[in-house]
């Protein structure tokens, strides 16, 4: 579950360098740098998630 | 090149920088347990001189500076500037006084100021060994590499002339290379660590484990400002480009945002709580600060008030959130300040402020510079930590949280006349 996250984040933050490499036009560019950063969003949102659920807490 | 007047004022306003260091130290000691306080302003002074040996050891040679050698990809049409390709201990660096010799010395404090920032997150269970070898990787790796990025001429820096989006990535004083990298890495530690012993009950409800020292968090905020005039204005004429005319604005800006955070934060507590909260007000003030160095040479007064009563108010729910609802156990409030207070910052930057030059594309600009901190360094401050606490445990053992840092890692208190000896209650 936290290495999906982090694979996410990654992935996130690749779509977004590849927004910018290959796409010239500026609408569909903005959109997938937003789409990259959506993918973040996700991937930081199972990372916090995964140690919600983990057994460790101290009490 | 700078002149010599702004090479002197730039040397000036560089030397008020470890203030900052001395103000963060003690807001995370004040903030954090009695039985820690020496323990924590330990740790600070000897993250500092990590962060500095090992920056002159390998940080610059990662980092460098504008216009001097680095390593290049092509993809496409445009040469990515990933890293930079400097001889290790800044052997290649000439230092008289040219831009880059103060921006190796401006680094110097600043790396100590980013490996601060995590104390405060693990603050009361964080082993002293581990905190210097997480130091070190921060100031070895994950600063120099991202700084980079952002001052030493990177990628994210040439987004301007490489893509068309506005000056490319802008961050005068640091809200993302020090304040965000410091803060994700804090938020890293503070996962790896898990919460203190009683935070939390069995039902996940959080105790309030109310600071120890007051006094010292607002004196350390006051001594923030003062390092933040130093930061702001010195990188402002290194990294941005802005001239000897521009420092009264930006420290007008930066005294503002720092203002108006505080007090928005007083505002808020006061009508959520009944009563102002003085730990949270301070935290807005930080906030403001934090906030205000992306963008203070190029925004308008008014809008540092605008900038720094955001981050005021932005910070008390995200500490809360971070709490209540994601059970992360921060002492210092290192993460909600210093991370989303710098990420605030950053945007706050695309969304208002007037650079000279072409300003179409600069919100992008932006945006790109928050999803490569998000999508890159965390998981690499993460991935490193989580290493490293493999194979040395970062937390200290129950017995030693109990007994408290400072006797447990030091073998004496901060405060050793408060301790009732025994024979003390021999009848006489």
């Amino acid at each position: 579950m936290k290495l999906a996250g982090f694979f996410l984040l990654v992935a996130g933050g690749g779509i977004v360098l590849a927004a910018l490499a290959l796409l010239t036009s500026s609408l569909p560019r903005t959109g997938f740098v937003l789409a990259g950063l959506a993918v973040e969003v996700l991937g930081l949102a199972i990372v916090a998630r995964s140690h919600l659920a983990e057994p460790g807490d101290r009490v | 090149m700078l002149s010599e007047t702004s090479t002197a004022l730039c040397f000036a306003l560089i030397l008020l920088v470890p203030l900052a260091g001395a103000g963060l130290a003690l807001i995370n000691t004040g903030l954090g347990r009695s039985r820690s306080a020496a323990h924590s302003m330990m740790t600070s002074l000897i993250v500092i001189a990590i962060a500095a040996v090992v920056y002159f050891g390998c940080g610059f040679s990662w980092q460098g500076f504008v216009g001097r050698p680095a390593h290049f990809v092509t993809i496409g049409h445009a040469g990515w500037n990933w890293i930079a390709a400097e001889p290790f201990f800044m052997r290649g660096l000439a230092l008289d006084g040219t831009p880059a010799s103060l921006a190796a010395l401006l680094q110097l404090f600043s790396v100590g100021l980013a490996a601060l920032i995590p104390l405060g997150a693990g603050a009361d269970r964080w082993r002293l060994g581990a905190i210097c070898a997480s130091a070190a990787l921060l100031a070895g790796l994950t600063y120099p590499l991202f700084a980079h990025w952002v001052w030493g001429g990177g990628w994210l820096a040439q987004l301007g002339t490489s893509y068309g989006l506005g000056r490319g990535f802008v961050d005068v004083g640091g809200s993302s290379t020090i304040q965000v990298v410091g803060g994700l890495t804090a938020l890293s530690i503070a996962w790896i660590l898990g919460p203190r012993l009683g935070k939390y009950s069995a039902r996940g409800m959080p105790a309030a484990i109310p600071a120890h020292n007051i006094v010292f968090v607002i004196f350390g905020c006051v001594l923030g400002l003062v390092g933040w005039l130093g930061l702001n204005s010195a990188g402002a004429l290194l990294f941005a480009g802005a001239g000897v005319e521009r420092v009264v604005l930006i420290a007008v800006n930066t005294i503002l945002a720092a203002a108006s955070g505080g007090l928005t934060a007083a505002i808020v507590t006061r009508l959520r709580f009944g009563k102002p909260d003085a730990s949270l007000t301070v935290n807005g003030w930080m906030g403001g600060l934090v906030a205000s160095s992306a963008g203070c040479a190029f925004v308008k007064p008014a809008v540092a008030v605008i900038v720094g009563s955001v981050a005021g108010g932005l910070i008390i729910f995200a500490i809360e959130w971070l709490e209540f609802k994601l059970k992360v156990d921060d002492p210092g409030g290192a993460i909600s300040v210093h991370a989303v207070g710098g990420i605030w910052g950053i945007l706050a930057v695309g969304l208002f402020a007037q650079i000279p030059g072409e300003n179409a594309g600069q919100l992008l600009a932006q945006i790109v510079g928050v999803a490569a901190l998000v999508g890159f360094v965390l998981p690499m401050t993460y991935g490193l930590n989580w290493l490293l606490n493999h194979f040395h445990q970062q937390r200290v053992a129950v017995d030693g949280e109990r007994q408290g840092m400072d006797l447990h890692e030091l073998g004496a208190e901060a405060y050793p006349e408060f301790v009732i000896h025994s024979e003390e209650f021999i009848p006489r």
